[in-house]
């Protein structure tokens, strides 16, 4: 091992000498607490070094020492339930070994190491092994079969494997390879910053299926693809994340937690283990991988959360599993780049952040996508980022260079969430360019009536907030009898369609079964309305009068046990007719 | 030995260069030593192999090139620690400034303070009721929680501060409470408003106060909230205290970190303030909370002022990031003669949702609350539109709404400074303004909850 010098300090930066060896990104150990670091920029004499823990305490002339691998992530069964700080070390291991506070230097391997695991064989002695390649299984957890993968560097023929029971450090086949035997193991390292390989990408052709109402209907996100959701604080970023993380149909979700707020994470750990996946029944946790640094944990470890949380991601992936991403918060982990960058005293582009924002951005929900693995299963990575931008100002550098890149985009509205109108997602600034594959799907899935549907209705929200102008400059009066109805329609799908409470146990998942029932009432009383009042000259008063209507407000309350009694268009059809009959008997 | 230098090389602001260092370490205590015998404390900001860029807390007037000697203390910015601190009164740099003579410490614990490992974390859910109707009602404080005050210059933030300070209590509980008061670059005035209020009640032997004032050094301020924080961190989670932490005014701490920054010459991020900024205040903000285990708990409270009432500003804006929740002061609402003149609509509580409901404050509370915000922002709109189209031309439900909101401000959110309202009181204010509207209009609310507390007044 080769070590330099500390020279200097400045915050999380540290510049060492004497390293001729350092490689750019090489993994180092510095001063006498072991601090982890990464090499960030190279010179002839001098080595810049990020510290991905506190600096306080260290002084020039300390020892720094080479490690010799890039950033990696250590990759096997144990990963499922835990929770990792940015650099994966587990931070039930330290809580356990050291306390409630988190201190410096602390040496966690990721995964138990004396753990054992049962160890499935697919392939027999004499198989081919490629890259890639399944060798065999570990039913991890009750949802997960934790399928075993040939390394990237492993090609050759298959001369034992052994069923039974190993620890990630015991070997468990043996692969004759250019004449040498080598052995596999349960686990395997890769580094982050390096995407993993694929036979090729594939075009997203099916939604992620989440359970909240505006995001389904209006503005849903493939399988495979990419979201933002920005928005000023208190706008409910982190509740419609956690909705996500909770509801989507990922048969693993990876939740980053990068740079924002302890409780939260700890909402997730406390919550989750109790929640149940609606598809298997079983607990969340139990398909759940969390990554935190939280806002007051070292900055430079939250550069690396991202980087970490999508390689574990992208891991799965290659299973051929559908995997979905949260990152919350994007903008902490640009903030990690502006300081960084800072210190090194690089040139500043917008708003203090380097030049590099926008490619990094890029390359990472580049790494999302629908893939055919290289043992040709269909994998998934769906990838969701929420902003923080300053003041909820959506011009700033990190919302532009997400825009560029992502496909859906969450707008959301303090004005909505001062009125608690949750999830807060702006109907009409909103958009996603996944409307094609959604409306296919669930048009075969679900119901053929579901784009025609969803278009009436986002044309009402339009033509509403066309109406509102009017509204505020002349009053309510100067509206006709039809512009009335579309006001009062609009306003109930806002309340009864499109606010959805996350903390009901009833309201907080919907089905796409559901969603198409509760919509399409409505719909069918807009139509009945407006034939009504079109026919017969009912008043829009009288129309929204009908009992019938509390009841369509009431839908979301149903189980979804009772999916039959969500569907009203019969009895909102009826009630609107014997209006009608009854107008023309007292005409 | 500790090694004496006398190589000062360039002083600025309040930054300062010492060369020939040969050892100190990043975050070390520095002392400076004055020919007149003063001695100034400052920290290592960099440590470079042959010297070393050093803040001073107190200013560096009257510093000379020549004449001023500097020694590294070997450890970082410590407090002295004992159960004897409570009821004792510090200045913003730890040193007790009232009559009780210096502490004898059982442990010294440096100022920075470890992070809290996020899963030994326990989740605040504990009620707290502050006795006043538009936080316990509508963004209901939980123990545990930081929750920010968002004031402007002339509003009554301190006096609702006090109130809570005075009224705050987990229903059902008699437990060690303290209160740790930072005060951060305020005015003698305000300062002894909080010290007089905190002794009227009899709370300021269970206080401990760290002032720093107007008039104190500036660099100091940097440095007033941490020692707050780490006396905080030792009373809950070694005393098993229940800590109530007020921070006052935390513009002037941003500003005093902008002060270094510049002096620095760091890239400034928004408004000249560093970029660092959302980091720097969550190392404060995040000390805060509760631990799995420990009886004790540190809950926040930090006051700050908006520049110019605008909720942009950096320093609101990084708060409410890092922040759960605040609660947002309205000058048109004081102007109105309200108090406390919290607008609730941009207020907001994040962890209220695991804190009340059935078993907790009342089975009905979450739905209650979710009606009463959608109702208030919607008879908010009706006045704007009141104010350009005339009453008029409103519709007669739009009236309603009208009258709910104006109801609302004056029955739900006014209230005495001592009038300490139980939730019960709260939540059936609550039900009383809803019955201005049809019951058709409350979408929020679950058909059980109407039929039990809409519809029978008064059971």
């Amino acid at each position: 091992m080769t070590n330099g010098k500390i020279v200097s300090i400045s915050g999380p930066l540290v510049i060492a000498e004497a390293l001729p060896e350092a490689k750019m990104y090489e993994v180092v150990r510095i001063g006498r607490d072991k601090l982890f670091g990464e090499i960030i920029e190279l010179h002839k004499q001098l080595v810049y070094i990020q510290c991905y823990e506190e600096t306080q305490g260290l002084h020039p002339g300390e020892e720094v020492f080479l490690q010799k691998e890039q950033l990696s992530v250590e990759l096997g069964p144990g990963l499922i339930g835990s929770i990792y700080d940015g650099i994966q070390r587990p931070l039930d291991f330290i809580y356990k070994q050291y306390g409630d506070f988190i201190p410096k230097g602390v040496d966690a391997n990721p995964l138990p190491i004396d753990k054992s695991w049962q160890f499935t064989p697919l392939l027999k002695p004499g198989d081919t092994v490629t890259p890639g390649k399944k060798i065999g299984f570990v039913q991890e957890t009750e949802s997960v079969k934790h399928f075993i993968l040939a390394p990237y560097d492993c090609e050759g023929t298959l001369q034992s494997i052994q069923a039974g029971s190993f620890t990630i450090r015991q070997s468990i086949a043996q692969v004759k390879q250019d004449d040498k035997v080598r052995d596999l193991f349960l686990s395997q390292t890769w580094p982050v910053r390096k995407s993993r390989p694929y036979l090729n990408k594939l075009v997203p052709d099916e939604p992620l299926i989440t359970g909240q109402r505006v995001i389904d209907m209006f503005f849903p996100v493939a399988n495979g693809g990419t979201a933002c959701v920005p928005g000023p604080f208190g706008s409910g970023k982190t509740v419609i994340q956690h909705q996500l993380a909770k509801w989507a149909t990922a048969d693993i979700i990876v939740y980053v937690g990068c740079g924002e707020r302890g409780n939260e994470m700890t909402d997730v750990l406390m919550e989750f283990p109790h929640l149940k996946d609606p598809k298997t029944g079983r607990s969340l946790m139990e398909k759940t991988v969390l990554i935190a640094n939280t806002s007051n944990m070292p900055v430079a470890a939250r550069e690396a959360s991202v980087f970490s949380g999508i390689t574990i991601a992208e891991y799965f992936r290659d299973m051929g599993y559908r995997v979905a991403l949260m990152a919350d918060s994007t903008s902490r982990w640009a903030e990690a780049m502006r300081e960084i960058s800072g210190r090194l005293e690089e040139m500043p582009g917008e708003e203090g952040y380097p030049a590099y924002l926008s490619s990094r951005i890029a390359s990472f929900y580049e790494r999302s996508g629908k893939i055919k693995t290289l043992d040709n299963d269909i994998g998934s990575l769906s990838v969701i980022g929420a902003v923080s931008p300053p003041g909820g100002d959506l011009s700033e550098p990190v919302v532009q260079s997400t825009l560029r890149v992502v496909k859906v985009f969450w707008s959301l509205e303090d004005k909505l969430a001062y009125a608690r109108h949750f999830p807060a997602i702006h109907w009409l600034n909103s958009y996603t360019l996944y409307q094609k594959i959604s409306d296919a799907y669930y048009a075969k899935n679900v119901d053929p009536a579901w784009p025609t549907i969803r278009e009436t209705a986002m044309s009402l929200l339009q033509k509403e907030n066309e109406l509102q102008e009017i509204v505020r400059l002349v009053g309510t009066d100067a509206l006709s009898e039809a512009e009335k109805l579309i006001m009062e329609i609009s306003k109930s799908i806002k309340e009864d369609f499109l606010h959805q409470n996350a903390f009901d146990d009833i309201d907080t998942f919907t089905s796409a079964k559901k969603q198409f029932f509760m919509l399409r009432n409505i719909i069918t009383y807009y139509q009945e309305g407006f034939e009504a009042l079109k026919q017969k000259n009912i008043l829009t008063e009288f129309l929204m009068k009908l009992p019938v209507r509390e009841k369509i407000g009431r839908v979301k309350y149903i189980p979804e046990t009772e999916l039959d009694q969500c569907d009203l268009s019969d009895e909102i059809r009826e009630a609107i007719r014997n209006i009608s009959q009854m107008s023309e008997v007292s005409a | 030995m500790i090694k004496e230098y006398k190589s000062l090389t360039d002083v600025a602001g309040p930054i300062i260069i010492i060369e020939g260092v040969e050892e100190c370490s990043f975050g070390e205590l520095v002392e400076v030593y004055l020919p007149d015998g003063t001695i100034r404390k400052g920290e290592v900001l960099e440590a470079h192999k042959n010297h070393a860029l050093v803040q001073l807390f107190e200013g560096t007037s009257d510093l000379n090139i020549a004449s001023t000697r500097i020694r590294f203390k070997g450890k970082p910015i410590e407090i002295n620690l004992s159960p004897d601190i409570i009821g004792r009164i510090f200045n913003g740099f730890g040193k007790p400034i009232d009559q009780g003579g210096p502490i004898i410490s059982e442990k010294s614990v440096s100022i920075i303070g470890n992070p809290i490992n996020p899963y030994s974390r326990d989740y605040p859910s504990e009620f707290i009721q502050t006795g006043i109707s538009s936080i316990d009602g509508l963004n209901t404080l939980v123990r545990g929680q930081k929750l920010p005050i968002f004031s402007g210059a002339g509003l009554p933030h301190n006096e609702i501060a006090l109130q809570i300070a005075r009224q705050a209590k987990v229903l059902g509980k008699e437990e060690k409470f303290a209160v740790v008061f930072g005060a951060i670059g305020v005015t003698f005035e305000e300062s002894n408003t909080f010290i007089e209020s905190l002794r009227e009640s009899g709370a300021l032997e269970r206080s401990v106060l760290f002032i720093n004032l107007a008039s104190d050094p500036v660099i100091e301020r940097i440095s007033t909230p941490r020692f707050a924080l780490t006396t905080a961190e030792y009373l809950a989670f070694e005393l098993d205290i229940q800590v109530l932490v007020i921070l006052t005014d935390m513009t002037n701490y941003c500003e005093a970190l902008r002060e270094v920054s510049a002096a620095r010459k760091e890239i400034p991020g928004r408004r000249g303030y560093p970029g660092y900024m959302y980091t720097n205040l969550a190392t404060i903000y995040e000390r805060c909370g509760r631990i799995k285990g420990k009886k004790g708990s540190i809950t926040m409270m930090p006051i700050l002022t908006m520049p110019d009432d605008d909720k942009t500003h950096p320093i609101p804006d990084l708060s409410g990031y890092i922040t759960e929740g605040q609660i947002l002061l309205s000058r048109p609402l004081h102007a109105k003669g309200i108090y406390p003149c919290v607008d609730v609509l941009p207020s907001l509580s994040r962890l209220k949702d695991k804190g009340i409901g059935a078993g907790k404050t009342r089975e009905d509370h979450a739905n209650l609350m979710n009606q009463l915000f959608s109702a208030y922002a919607k008879g908010r709109e009706v006045q704007e539109l009141a104010v350009i189209l005339g009453e008029s031309a409103l519709t007669d439900l739009d009236k309603l709404y009208m009258k709910f909101a104006n109801e609302f401000e004056e029955k739900y959110v006014k209230q005495g400074s001592y009038e300490n309202r139980t939730i019960e009181e709260t939540m059936d204010i609550g039900w009383d303004l809803l019955r201005i509207l049809p019951v058709h209009e409350l979408t929020r609310v679950r058909e059980e909850f109407i039929e039990k507390y809409y519809k029978k007044p008064g059971a």
